[in-house]
């Protein structure tokens, strides 16, 4: 009897292999999708939150084939390939690795044509997403409408809002060591030490830092953006669920960065006019101490001795502006 | 070593490693005093307001660093006043919060801080005068304020005039110039609370936050709040 009667037809592993990954992508995508999906953070509060979950979502349905794939191919190998028992002859090192060009090609196909895909949708999806939530700068490329007729109202004092109409609401968050305060142009220009904010509203963020840099990372919102002396960062969201958020100090501050975050929520829109208007009047007062509203500010070089006043740049930004320059209007 | 010395030798030590174990552990987890932690918890009977009492000061006068603006507390056993700005207050408490304020003050950084908020009433009094909010560009202007930003508490504590006798080293007492600022709080659950002031006092430094805004024991501490 010779060898190659006593061999066995070899079963048709690439046919078998796909097929099996074939079923286990197709389960474990859509258990992913249905089950985890809806409850991967940052959660659907706002429309930035809702698509940041979305595209993670997205990226982990096809990278799951891929995790499938290799982990498929490692225990069938494992499996199919291991070294025979005691007593059966098995060559050193077992058959010569052969290359296949087929499969080389397609590896790096496929894998390049995922990848490039990706880099589509994540552009796709910065771009439709405003921002996605992310400090865009003084000046954004990449805006809701509106923004730069909130933006104009909010420097001379006129701006408006009202529930349920789509006026862009301008909030300004300002940091400084170590705390965050807020304040809306849109109300007087009052200052408070909470953020709240309206539902179902297309939001503006205005950040900015009176000290050091911080950076405002609302996790919840899914908004993040630097806080900068001298510099507006500028951030967009659309608020769509009611609920509290977390906002936190995401660079590293001082001593008490640690310390430097504070709660929020999104109130119904009648509330937040509720609460705006409740709150302009309460602090009148005080707001009259505050400086007129400004995208930024200039804080006093001698620490303590000296409020902090507008940069005058009606602009955003501006570049050659030198610390503590500024006097108080008189 | 017979079979069986060998074996004590192994299970001696490892009771030895099994006590160390379970001292670490239980040391980490029950509630103590720390050391540097001026206890407040058992000061008054349960369910009582506590007195706590602070005094601000421009210039410490001793230690390290002399020069450096500071909160010192009085000890609520021996009446002195003692350099440590973390305190252990019983939970779900009235605190009863007397400064007095020995340093001078400046226009406030961000004015929303010359608001009393978060405090009993909505008022803190000035020398025995109510008061909600400080215009910080009156007067002698705010010295500091006691601030703990988790629980939305701030109070300014308004300086004293710079013409008069201002004290240049703690303990300072009444011969010299000072605010009497109260206001009372209700502590929260258990747990470490820090505060702060939010005045950039340290003078000198960078945006008037570094040296003693920086450091601990200074112008910021912590609340240890505890189930008494």
């Amino acid at each position: 009897m010779t060898s190659e009667n006593v061999t066995k037809a070899e079963p048709r592993h690439l046919r078998r292999l796909t097929l099996i990954w074939i079923v286990l992508s197709v389960v474990l995508d859509l258990l992913f999708w249905f089950l985890v999906g809806p409850h991967v953070p940052p959660g659907r509060m706002t429309s930035t939150a809702g698509d940041n979950q979305t595209d993670f979502n997205v990226l982990m349905v096809v990278a799951l084939p891929v995790l499938i794939g290799v982990w498929e191919f490692m225990l069938y190998s494992l499996i199919t390939w291991r070294a025979k028992r005691a007593g059966v002859a098995e060559p050193i090192g077992g058959p010569a690795a052969a290359g296949n060009k087929k499969t080389e090609m397609s590896w790096v196909v496929i894998t390049s044509v995922v990848v490039v895909l990706l880099a589509v949708f994540g552009i796709v999806e910065l771009v439709i997403g405003q921002g996605s939530g992310g400090g865009e700068g003084p000046n954004p490329i990449w805006q809701p409408a509106g923004a730069t007729k909130a933006d104009t109202a909010a420097l001379a004092g006129s701006g408006t809002w009202a529930p349920n109409s789509n006026d862009v609401l301008v909030v300004q968050v300002i940091g400084q060591q170590w705390k965050w305060t807020y304040r809306y142009p849109t109300f007087g220009g009052f200052e408070s030490q909470k953020l709240i904010l309206p539902d179902n509203t297309n939001i503006e963020f205005n950040v900015t830092s009176l000290d050091v840099i911080h950076s405002f990372w609302a996790y919840q919102l899914e908004v993040k953006a630097d806080a900068n002396p001298q510099v507006n960062d500028v951030a967009f969201t659309k608020t769509l669920q009611l609920g509290k958020f977390t906002v936190r100090c995401s660079e590293l501050c001082g001593i008490w960065h640690g310390s430097m975050y504070n709660y929020g929520k999104v109130v119904s829109p009648t509330a937040f006019l509720n609460w705006a208007t409740a709150t302009e009047a309460k602090n009148a007062t005080n707001t009259a101490n505050l400086p007129a509203f400004a995208w930024t500010y200039v804080p006093d070089a001698n620490g303590a001795a000296g409020g902090y006043y507008p940069d005058g740049n009606l602009t955003p930004y501006s570049s050659v502006e030198t610390y503590g320059s500024k006097q108080p209007a008189s | 070593m017979t079979k069986g010395g060998r074996l004590a030798t192994v299970l001696g030590l490892f009771l030895v490693a099994a006590g160390l174990v379970v001292w670490a552990v239980s040391a980490f987890i029950t509630p103590g005093v720390p050391g540097g932690v001026m206890n407040f918890t058992n000061t008054q009977a349960k369910g009582q307001p506590v007195h706590l009492t602070v005094q601000t000061v421009g210039s410490i006068g001793f230690g390290a660093h002399p020069t450096w603006v500071s909160y010192l507390v009085k000890d609520p056993k021996t009446g002195k006043w003692v350099h440590d700005t973390s305190w252990q207050l019983p939970a779900n408490t009235v605190i009863d919060m007397t400064v007095y304020q020995y340093d001078s003050g400046s226009p406030l950084r961000n004015q929303e801080f010359g608001q009393v908020q978060g405090v009993i009433g909505g008022t803190a009094t000035l020398n025995g005068t109510p008061y909600s909010q400080y215009d910080s560009y009156t007067g002698n202007g705010v010295g500091h304020t006691f601030t703990v930003p988790s629980l939305s508490l701030s109070v300014p504590l308004v300086g004293v005039s710079a013409n008069a006798s201002v004290c240049g080293a703690a303990p300072c007492t009444s011969k010299y110039a000072r605010n009497i600022i109260k206001f009372s709080f209700k502590t929260p659950g258990p747990g470490s609370y820090n505060w702060q002031c939010i005045v950039p006092c340290g003078l000198g430094y960078l945006y008037g936050n570094g040296g003693p805004m920086s450091t601990q024991n200074y112008m910021g501490g912590e609340l240890e709040v505890v189930n008494a």
